[in-house]
C-alpha cells in the first residue's frame, strides 16, 4: 500500500516537473532555469526600518532597492543606468537636471508620478520627519536643502519640482558630474503619499507597504526574517526571474556558514580568517571582491591630542612602521588591500597617486621610521613614546590592534596602550576628541572619490582628529567644479601622505559564499548594490 | 496568608518605581546616545531628532512624561532605533516567543533534571549516580553559546532533521512548530537542568538522612510512600527557591538563543537596545523583567508555605 502511494506521488511529481523545466530558460543567456526561483540569504541583523527616508543601514538598503526604485539604478558593474527615470538631461551650467519618468505603477496600481519624488524628497529634508539622512539632501546640493533642514525655509522651497506627472526638475547649488550616481541611494526613493497618510506609522507593515520596486513585502518576522515576493505591477516584471527573496537574520557568522552548508541559505559572509581554507574547499562558491570601505587609525591632532603626534615625523614613523602585509595576509586573510592611501583604490574616477612610501619595501619603511623618530627626539636615547589606541569591540579590530602595537614596540620602541570600548562609547570619545589614536572606518556613500576625500576637510563632521590643511580644503572645493577632478583627488591624497593625519591600514573586500546555482550576483559592483530582480537560479 | 500576599504586592510598587528611576538615570549616564553614529550628524539634524523624541526637555520633565505615559496610557513610547515599531509592539512581537521556549525549557529542565536528581539520590554511590552526576557536571560546564552551534551542526547539517534556526511562521511554514522549538529548548535547558539535578540530589540525600525519615522507615512504611509523601516535598524546597529566579532567567535571559538560533525573542532585543542606546526599549524590557522577577519571587514564597506547613507568614 505504502509503496503504491509513493510510486503514484513520484509519477505525478515527474509529470508536473517535466514541462516546467523545458519552459524555463533565461531570456538573454539561454541557461536552463531551476524550477524553484527562491533566493534566501543571511542578514547579520534585523532591519531598522522599511521607510526609505528613515532607514540608515546597508542591509536595510538591500531590501529597499527591491521594494522601491529610485530615479537611477546602478548596473552590475556599478555604472548609473535609468531606473524610475527613463532618461535625464542636464543644463549647460550643470545646475539643473530634468528627469523623464517612465510609465510605471506602484504595487497598488497607482501611477508613479514626479509628485511622488517631490513628496519623498521634501519629506527627507523636513525637520518634522527628523531623518538621520536629512543631510543627504545637503550632500546632493539640492537647492535650499540646508536652509530647510535648519528650519529656516519652508519645505516647499526645496529645489525639486514636478513640471508635469512625468517630468521632474531638480536644481542643485553647484555642478556635480556624479549627481545621477548619488540617486541610487535609498533615501532618495519615492514613497506613496496616499499610503503614508492612510496608515500613519504602520505604513511599512507587510500588507500596508506600497512600493514601486520589483518586489513587495509579504512577511516580516522581527529578528527572524524578511520575505518579499515578485511585484506583478513592476514595469519590468517580465524580466524578473526570482519569485521569492528571503532574508534570514543570523547573527553568528559560523552558524550562518553551517546553515549555508546545509543548503538553508544561498549566500552568506565568510567568517573572518576562513577565506583561504574555504576557497580551497569550495573554489566555485567563495568570492573576495573589492568593497568601497577604508580602514584607518586616526591621529588626534586637536588640543586634547598627545604632544608627540603634533610632530609629523612621529606620525610618519608610526605609519611606516606598520606592516600592512602582515595584517592583511596573516590576520584578515580575505584578499583585502594593504593600504597606503585613504580613498578605496577601486573607486570610479580615482587614479592612484604615486605615494612614495607605498613603493618601498617594509625594511626600508622601518629604517626610515626609526630615522624620523630619532630626529623628532623620541625612542632610543630620546623621550619615550607613549600612546593610546582606542578601538571598538570586535575580534578582528582587537587582533589588528595587538599586531600593530607589537610592530610599533619592536620597530620604534613605542609603548602603545590598547583601549577597547563598546561602540557607542568609542564614538563618543571620537566626537569629544578624547583619544590619542583611534580606529576608524568609512564606507563610501556613492562611487566617487569625494565620498572619501571630503571627510578630512577642516569643517567635516568626521574629522575628529582635527586635521586642517588650507591647500587640502581648497582642493576639495576645486574638485567639485573641476573638469578632471582626478587630479585634485590625487593631490589631496598626496597631502594626506605628506602630513599623515591618519594611518591607512587596509581597504575592504566583500568576502562571501554564493551557491553555484545562483547567477547574477553583482560581484563587480564596488558599492555592492544588490538588485534581486537581476539574479536567477539555474537548473543543476 | 492573604495579608502577606497583599503586603508583598504593595511593596512591589515602590520597588518598580525605584527600578524605573534608577534605570532611567543609569541609561542616560552611559556615553553616546541612540543617534551617535560613525558619521556625526549635523547639529541641526540632531536638534530636529532630539526635538521629535523629547530628548531636549529637561531631565526631570523626561522622566515625568515617561512615567505619565506608562501609568495612564500603558505606552512605552516609540523605539529610537527601530523607528517603524513602538516598544509595545517590540515586546508584543518578542515576548510570546521567549515565553514559549522559556516555558518548554522550564518543563524540560524540571522534569529531566528532577528525575536525574531523584534517581541519583536513590541509587547513591552506584554507577547510575555517577553517570547522573557526571552528566550534570558536563552539562553545566557547556555554555549555551557553545551548545547552540553544536546543535545546528548536528541536527541541521549532519542529520538534516531540524531547521537551523528561526521561528514558526504559521500554517504555511514547511517546518513544524516543534521543529523550531527543539534546539532553543535544549540549548537553554542544559545548564538549568544540571543545576536542578544536582540540587535535587543533594537535597534528597539530606532529607533521606533525617530523623523523621528514619522514623517512617521504622514504622514500616513502604519505600514508595516514604519517597513520594515524606521525602520529596521537603526536598523540593531548595529546588523551588532556585526555580523562581531560574524561570525568569529562562524567559528573559535568552539572548544567546535569540542570537544564535534567530528565534526573535526579547532577549536579543534587550541586549541590542542597550548597545544601541535605544532608551525606550531598554526601559520597557527592564520594567517587564523587573515585574516578572517580583511576581515569581512572590509565587515562590507562597509555594513554600503550601509545601512546608512549618513555614508561616
Amino acid at each position: 500500500m505504502k509503496f503504491t502511494i509513493k510510486a503514484a506521488l513520484l509519477c505525478s511529481a515527474f509529470a508536473v516537473a517535466g514541462p516546467a523545466m523545458a519552459a524555463g530558460t533565461h531570456p538573454v543567456t539561454g541557461e536552463a532555469l531551476a524550477d524553484s526561483q527562491t533566493y534566501t540569504y543571511r542578514m547579520l541583523d534585523d532591519v531598522k526600518s522599511f521607510d526609505p527616508q528613515i532607514n540608515t543601514d546597508v542591509e536595510g538598503s538591500h531590501i529597499l532597492r527591491d521594494l522601491f526604485e529610485g530615479l537611477v539604478n546602478s548596473d552590475p558593474q556599478g555604472n548609473s543606468v535609468p531606473g524610475a527615470a527613463e532618461s535625464w538631461e542636464v543644463s549647460e551650467d550643470g545646475l539643473t537636471y530634468t528627469f523623464k519618468l517612465r510609465d510605471a505603477k506602484w504595487s497598488n496600481g497607482d501611477p508613479v508620478t514626479a509628485g511622488d519624488f517631490v513628496y519623498a524628497w521634501r519629506r527627507l529634508a523636513d525637520p518634522a520627519t527628523a531623518s538621520e539622512y536629512a543631510w543627504y539632501m545637503e550632500l546632493m546640493g539640492v537647492e535650499n536643502a540646508t536652509k530647510i533642514v535648519a528650519g529656516e525655509a519652508e519645505v516647499d522651497t526645496l529645489g525639486v519640482t514636478a513640471v508635469d506627472d512625468k517630468t521632474l526638475e531638480v536644481k542643485i547649488d553647484a555642478p556635480r558630474p556624479y549627481f545621477p550616481g548619488m540617486l541610487t541611494h535609498a533615501s532618495t526613493f519615492p514613497v506613496n503619499q496616499k499610503v503614508l497618510e492612510a496608515h500613519g506609522n504602520d505604513w511599512t507593515k507587510p500588507g500596508n507597504l506600497v512600493g514601486n520596486g520589483a518586489y513587495v513585502l509579504t512577511d516580516y518576522v522581527p529578528g527572524v526574517k524578511v520575505v518579499r515576493e515578485r511585484n506583478p505591477m513592476y514595469w519590468d516584471n517580465d524580466n524578473t526571474i526570482l519569485e521569492t527573496v528571503t532574508a534570514l537574520v543570523i547573527n553568528d557568522e559560523n552558524i550562518a556558514l553551517t546553515r549555508y552548508d546545509a543548503g538553508e541559505v544561498d549566500k552568506t559572509e565568510v567568517p573572518a580568517g576562513q577565506y583561504p581554507a574555504l576557497k580551497e574547499k569550495l573554489p566555485d562558491e567563495t568570492y573576495s571582491t573589492p568593497r568601497s570601505c577604508s580602514y584607518i587609525y586616526m591621529f588626534n591632532l586637536g588640543e586634547n591630542g598627545p604632544e608627540a603626534l603634533k610632530d609629523v615625523r612621529v606620525r610618519k614613523a608610526m605609519s611606516y612602521a606598520l606592516n600592512r602585509d602582515v595584517i592583511v595576509n596573516n590576520i584578515l586573510k580575505g584578499g583585502q588591500y594593504p593600504s597606503y592611501n585613504w580613498t578605496h583604490q577601486k573607486t570610479a574616477g580615482f587614479e592612484m597617486p604615486d605615494i612614495e612610501y607605498a613603493t618601498w619595501t617594509q625594511e626600508e619603511r622601518e629604517a626610515k621610521a626609526k630615522e624620523l623618530l630619532a630626529e623628532a627626539g623620541y625612542g632610543e636615547g630620546g623621550k619615550p613614546l607613549e600612546l593610546t589606541l582606542n578601538y571598538n569591540t570586535s575580534e578582528a579590530h582587537k587582533k589588528i590592534a595587538i599586531a600593530a602595537s607589537q610592530m610599533w614596540k619592536q620597530t620604534l620602541g613605542a609603548n602603545v596602550t590598547l583601549a577597547n570600548f563598546e561602540w557607542k562609547v568609542h564614538l563618543d570619545k571620537l566626537r569629544n576628541g578624547d583619544f590619542g589614536m583611534a580606529r576608524y572606518a568609512w564606507c563610501g556613500d556613492y562611487n566617487e572619490p569625494s565620498t572619501y576625500t571630503d571627510l578630512f576637510t577642516t569643517t567635516s563632521g568626521h574629522n575628529n582628529g582635527k586635521f586642517s590643511n588650507e591647500k587640502y580644503d581648497e582642493l576639495a572645493k576645486a574638485a567639485k567644479t573641476s573638469d578632471n577632478p582626478a587630479e585634485e583627488y590625487k593631490q589631496m591624497e598626496q597631502i594626506l601622505a605628506d602630513e599623515m593625519p591618519i594611518v591607512p591600514v587596509y581597504q575592504y573586500t566583500n568576502v562571501v559564499m554564493v551557491k553555484p546555482d545562483l547567477k547574477g550576483y553583482p560581484f563587480e559592483d564596488l558599492m555592492n548594490n544588490i538588485y534581486s530582480r537581476r539574479m536567477y537560479k539555474v537548473a543543476e | 496568608m492573604l495579608g502577606f500576599v497583599i503586603r508583598r504586592v504593595a511593596m512591589a510598587v515602590p520597588v518598580i518605581l525605584i527600578l524605573i528611576v534608577f534605570s532611567f538615570v543609569l541609561m542616560r549616564a552611559a556615553p553616546g546616545g541612540p543617534f551617535t553614529k560613525e558619521r556625526a550628524l549635523p547639529p541641526v539634524v540632531l536638534e530636529n531628532i532630539n526635538a521629535k523624541y523629547g530628548l531636549d526637555d529637561p531631565f526631570l520633565v523626561q522622566i515625568g512624561t515617561y512615567l505619565k505615559n506608562i501609568l495612564f496610557h500603558f505606552d512605552f513610547g516609540p523605539s529610537f532605533v527601530y523607528q517603524d515599531r513602538t516598544v509595545n509592539q517590540i515586546i508584543a512581537d518578542g515576548f510570546p516567543v521567549t515565553l514559549t521556549y522559556g516555558f518548554w525549557t522550564f518543563v524540560f529542565a524540571v522534569l529531566v533534571g528532577g528525575a536525574l536528581g531523584i534517581v541519583a539520590a536513590l541509587k547513591q554511590n552506584t554507577w547510575i549516580d555517577y553517570l547522573a552526576v557526571g552528566f550534570s557536571i558536563g552539562a553545566q560546564a557547556l555554555p549555551n553559546f557553545i551548545m547552540a552551534p553544536i546543535l545546528v551542526l548536528v541536527f541541521t547539517l549532519w542529520l538534516g532533521w531540524l531547521p537551523g534556526g528561526g521561528w514558526w511562521g504559521g500554517p504555511g511554514d514547511p517546518n513544524s512548530y516543534t521543529s523550531y522549538l527543539i534546539m532553543p529548548v535544549i540549548a537553554l535547558a542544559t545548564s538549568y537542568l544540571a543545576s536542578i539535578a544536582r540540587l535535587t540530589r543533594s537535597s534528597m540525600l539530606e532529607v533521606m538522612n533525617s530523623n523523621f525519615i528514619r522514623t517512617a522507615r521504622a514504622k514500616g512504611l513502604p519505600d514508595r510512600t516514604i519517597i513520594l509523601r515524606h521525602t520529596l516535598k521537603p526536598a523540593l524546597i531548595p529546588v523551588i527557591s532556585y526555580l523562581g529566579p531560574a524561570f525568569v532567567g529562562m524567559i528573559t535571559g535568552s539572548v544567546v538563543v535569540d542570537m544564535f538560533l534567530s528565534t526573535g525573542g526579547i532577549g536579543k532585543d534587550f541586549v541590542q537596545a542597550a548597545l544601541n542606546r535605544d532608551y525606550s526599549v531598554i526601559m520597557g524590557i527592564t520594567i517587564l523583567v523587573g515585574m516578572l522577577t517580583i511576581m515569581f519571587n512572590l509565587l515562590v514564597d507562597v509555594l513554600y508555605a503550601w509545601i512546608d506547613p512549618r513555614i508561616r507568614y
